[in-house]
């Protein structure tokens, strides 16, 4: 698991790749929770899951914990390159409703 | 194919979610699955065992067994734990009920399991375990064995 972030004016892209489950989830959340919170600037947080390798439904309340926090500061946050799988997970869980697709 | 059997045995930590979901991947392989079989199969077996690792024996600690079954163009997994049990499989099933609200767990492992695989059952008594049944049927077929290929073969000649 691994986060790689580029900021782009307003909006911070973060490169996930590896796998994000349960147990690599923890110090993910805690490195993106850093990230969002030195820069308050950011608007849009844009998640290229290009390689992503795995994610289970522990990856949904870490993606709703950064919704949230971006909702508060009228910014919003976004998915690109996910595969068929996450997809499919993002779709039965809703997320697609707060979430949009780019790219 | 004829049937296949193997288990596995390991300790209740965080770290064997990965393990546990490519071991079962691995020998679900043997059933020639597309990559999003396989891909099914090994998210139900992480949410299978991170519910165990989370729920069954909150963190403590504990022993997670698994049994795999490939039979004809499909497999039997069985993940069991001697924890805690489940006081209400029906709604520890519904989609985003969680009892850990507060630490952004989403509440949809069952939903999961239930839409990535072809069955899931679940057995649970309280302060015995949960025992977690579920099947996954590959669409494509499995190459043709010794025999089925002899006979395809007399077929065209």
């Amino acid at each position: 698991m691994q986060v790689n972030t580029v900021k782009k004016g307003p909006v911070l892209v973060a490169k996930i790749s590896g796998e994000l489950d349960h147990h690599s989830i923890k110090v993910f959340k805690r490195q993106m929770d850093r990230l969002l919170k030195d820069a308050p600037e950011v608007e849009e947080l844009q998640l290229d899951l290009g390689g992503l390798s795995f994610m289970d439904s522990s990856g949904i309340g870490a993606v709703l914990g950064w919704y949230k926090t971006m909702n508060k500061r009228r910014g919003r946050v976004t998915v690109k390159n996910m595969n068929r799988t996450v997809g499919k997970i993002f779709e039965m869980s809703g997320l697609f409703t707060v979430i949009d697709r780019v790219g | 194919m004829e049937k296949n059997w193997m288990t596995l045995e390991f300790s209740a930590v965080s770290k064997n979610e990965s393990f546990a979901r490519m071991a079962v991947g691995v020998f679900f392989s043997q059933l020639n699955p597309t990559l999003e079989e396989l891909a099914d199969v090994k998210t139900a077996i992480s949410e299978a065992v991170t519910n165990c690792v989370v729920h069954a024996y909150q963190q403590k600690g504990g022993t997670i067994r698994i049994d795999c079954v490939l039979e004809g163009d499909h497999m039997t997994v069985t993940v069991t734990d001697t924890g805690i049990g489940i006081p209400d499989v029906e709604k520890a099933m519904q989609p985003f009920f969680t009892t850990m609200p507060g630490e952004e767990r989403s509440g949809m492992g069952f939903t999961v399991m239930q839409s990535f695989m072809d069955g899931l059952s679940v057995t649970t008594s309280p302060n015995e375990g949960t025992v977690v049944t579920m099947e996954k049927k590959v669409a494509s077929q499995a190459a043709p064995t010794g025999d089925e290929a002899i006979f395809r073969e007399g077929a065209v000649g």
